[in-house]
């Protein structure tokens, strides 16, 4: 007689540590043959709040690391990310991808990781500058993270557009509080798993399940998000827009009208990593 | 961390128990008037400047602009109706698809050289003008406002050849009209530092000053057509908030640019919501300007009345919130109101003027609610026995000590000459207090230690941190806030990737 497998219980990762959702809600997934597969956590307000907290807390030592070691960190993920590439491939195939374009995402997602390792140490270096003020000042622009990030991952390309949206903010040093696709939630999940083992300290990187519906306004409306990048529809966008003004959020979101080629290496920037940093500029006398 | 004053006590002098010695002049001597006598050059009535014409408004309607040092009438200013927004629109959407925007960077670069060369010929006239219309010091408008300008103009004009260097890794391209909406408290030095970088990165414009202060922007369109520049290029419409609101929410910006308070720019975010357009706001600020004991004293008392007082306080990043460190906190008090007895409050444009008058009457009520609440919250209040002028909006440089954060004067932009002082005791205490407000444009710190200097600076969330001094400003340093403060950089190679697409 074949044994029973132990199924996994899918759990959203907070704060470093792996939670079921405040609400006790979670909501069946079905894989692509239609069979029950796992209940997902239905995140709600409260556990934004949460998130938020814990990335509040874990922002500032995050922050404060040398670039060299944000870059090592970062590339530490890639590397558990294609240690597990037959896994997280294998999520993907769960939603509906086939087996190569699964594969596909899953190297891709790495490679943007590998990509986003290298530019800690550098995008300083281009986009700060010292400028010639017509006075006896040293006088120097650089920038800053700008603390915590929301994201809207899209709902296809669960994988490599949630990576592709966080990885630039984290490359600066913010906290992220993440929301995965709704249909398709399950590779979030696991990736949870992988961040775990990163390196990346506990509650840099956030990423809840949920309703996209009832998560998008309250993403609007956090008031200790700086920021919110990732994907939204024009409903979205406006709800989204109208929640900022409050607190002066900063909105850098694509359109979900128009298709956006993940995997096309246009869609990796030092631009991406430019949209959640502030600008400081110092003056500082020269003189005895 | 330990307390510094635990390190350093403060040195007892031979002095001590006796008060400082004071140079207090009183009546003994007056000063002669000594008025600037440039003629501003003043038009009884200005129009709309439309597709490179002065051009009467449709309605026929006009306001008066005043000088809010005399109450006297000084032109009347066109009224601008949704109409006229929209065929300053129309033209400037014309100027961009058919000359300014397929100009070679190069040509572009020549007229903005021009309009900065023109504005510095006519350098006095304007900061004439800019004075009766606005009532900020002559010295103020002379030394800084208009030079600024024209700085501002000389600056881009440089890049508008270059913008390969702007972006690296990427093109960029202009964003095709940008509106703007710019206010009171520095009408030319903000229209030059908005204009300046649209047009430098090949963008047409629509924009209106403040409606008490539209006579140098209007003045800059007679040189805007002396130096050549394409019709429709740059358009100016007056008028009040309604005319704002026409020029922030017409279909043809691609993006819109506006300084002001962080009440109208949430009102200007909350309205744009749903569109494409992109946005840079400047908006209020509340800076802590931090002093530390080892800080030259003389010095600082000089850069917080400088901080505070510049503009009359009418400066988004004035330095409105005093930090001081406890064991020089006393010293640092009466070393100020000495300071602040021998200011000259009064004609603006008297030379000798240090603080002139009150933008508006409606602003003179602000201050003067703002600052009976803090009366009432029971803060200390100082203002020196000056004479005011019988006619004219005027109000007195205003120390509040012993403020705590809570109260109102601590919390919320006054925007006038008032200045809040509060103390501290570590260098965390300092951060934790300068950062502890909605706003984060700037901030001040004043020490002898340059490794201080650079860990204050890490630490303030803040666009602008003047070390040893306070309001600099130059053409090339990005100016702009953090949180509440608004977003987007003026100035810089920053400040120009803001009004540019990237591909």
């Amino acid at each position: 007689m074949s044994r029973l497998p132990i199924t996994k219980t899918p759990k959203v990762y907070v704060g470093g540590a792996f939670i079921r959702s405040e609400s006790a809600r979670v909501f069946p997934l079905k894989d692509a043959a239609g069979d029950f597969f796992a209940n997902i956590p239905q995140c709600t307000r409260k556990d934004l709040r949460n998130a938020v907290e814990a990335a509040a807390k874990a922002g500032f030592g995050w922050a404060k690391r040398t670039a060299y070691n944000r870059g090592q960190i970062i590339y530490r993920l890639g590397e558990m990310i294609e240690a597990r590439a037959g896994e997280m491939a294998a999520a993907l195939v769960l939603g509906g991808a086939s087996k190569v374009a699964a594969a596909r995402e899953v190297s891709v997602t790495v490679d943007r990781l590998i990509y986003y390792a290298g530019w800690t140490d550098k995008y300083e270096q281009v986009l700060g500058n010292v400028n010639p003020v017509a006075a006896p000042y040293f006088n120097f622009t650089v920038t800053e993270p700008m603390g915590i990030v929301g994201v809207l991952a899209p709902e296809q390309s669960p994988l490599l557009a949630l990576v592709s949206l966080f990885a630039p903010a984290i490359t600066s040093g913010n906290a992220v509080v993440a929301l995965a696709s709704t249909s398709q939630p399950y590779p979030a999940i696991l990736l949870g798993e992988m961040l775990a083992t990163s390196d990346l300290p506990g509650g840099v990187v956030n990423v809840l399940t949920g309703f996209r519906k009832e998560m998008v306004p309250t993403f609007a409306a956090h008031r200790h998000l700086r920021a919110l990048v990732g994907v939204a529809n024009a409903d979205e966008r406006k709800a989204l827009a109208l929640g900022a003004a409050d607190s002066m959020k900063r909105l850098h979101l694509l359109k979900a009208e128009e298709p956006i080629d993940w995997l096309a290496d246009s869609v990796q920037s030092l631009y991406a990593v430019r949209d959640t940093l502030e600008f400081k500029t110092t003056w500082h006398p020269i003189g005895a | 961390m330990t307390s510094l004053a635990e390190k350093k006590l403060p040195r007892v002098s031979a002095r001590s128990g006796r008060p400082a010695p004071e140079l207090i002049f009183g009546d003994l001597w007056e000063f002669d008037p000594s008025p600037e006598t440039a003629d501003p050059k003043l038009k009884t009535r200005y129009d709309l400047f439309i597709d490179g014409q002065f051009v009467a408004p449709k309605l026929g309607k006009y306001f008066d602009s005043i000088n809010p040092a005399s109450e006297q009438k000084l032109a009347e200013i066109a009224q601008a109706s949704a109409a006229d927004v929209d065929a300053a629109y129309q033209a400037a959407k014309a100027a961009y698809d058919n000359v300014w925007g397929k100009l070679p960077g190069r040509e572009r670069a020549k007229y903005l050289f021009r309009i900065a060369r023109l504005l510095q010929d006519r350098a006095r006239e304007f900061a004439v003008a800019e004075t009766l219309d606005g009532g900020k010091p002559i010295k103020e408008s002379r030394d800084f406002d208009v030079p600024m300008a024209a700085a501002h103009f000389f600056y881009h004009a440089g890049w508008a050849d270059k913008l390969d260097y702007v972006a690296p890794g990427r093109k960029v391209a202009p964003l095709g009209v940008v509106g703007q909406v710019i206010p009171w408290n520095f009408p030319l030095l903000m229209l030059a530092w908005k204009l300046a970088p649209a047009l430098a990165m090949g963008n047409t414009v629509v924009l209106k000053p403040a409606e008490t202060t539209s006579i140098t922007c209007l003045k800059l369109a007679e040189i805007l057509q002396d130096a050549g520049l394409p019709p429709g290029v740059v358009n100016f419409v007056t008028g009040a908030g309604d005319v704002g609101a026409a020029v922030l929410n017409h279909p043809i910006p691609a993006k819109i640019a506006f300084t002001g308070s962080t009440e109208v720019g949430k009102i200007i975010m909350r309205s744009l919501a749903g569109t494409e357009k992109k946005m840079t706001l400047e908006l209020g600020g509340k800076a802590a300007n931090i002093v530390f004991d080892d800080a030259p004293l003389n010095q600082a008392v000089e850069g917080i009345v400088n901080g505070i007082f510049f503009n009359q306080g009418h400066v988004c990043c004035a330095g409105s919130r005093l930090l001081v460190h406890e064991p020089v906190a006393e010293q640092v008090l009466t070393k100020l109101k000495n300071r602040i007895k021998v200011l000259r409050v009064g004609d603006p444009i008297d030379k000798n003027t240090d603080i002139g008058a009150i933008n508006s009457k409606e602003q003179l009520q602000k201050i003067t609610a703002m600052v009976a609440s803090g009366v009432k919250e029971g803060a200390e209040m100082f203002q020196p026995a000056c004479r005011l002028p019988a006619k004219g909006f005027y109000f007195r440089p205003t120390l509040f000590s012993g403020v705590s954060m809570s109260h109102r004067i601590a919390r919320e932009e006054i925007f006038g000459p008032v200045l809040s002082i509060l103390t501290f005791r570590t260098v965390d205490e300092a951060i934790e207090r300068a950062n502890n407000t909605a706003y984060g444009l700037s901030a001040g710190v004043w020490t002898d230690k340059g490794s201080r200097i650079l860990k204050m600076s890490t630490e303030l969330k803040a666009g602008v941190v003047w070390a040893n001094t306070y309001n600099k400003f130059d053409p090339a340093s990005p100016f702009g806030g953090y949180k509440e403060s608004g977003f987007g950089r003026e100035g810089g190679r920053q400040g120009l990737l803001d009004y540019c697409k990237l591909s």
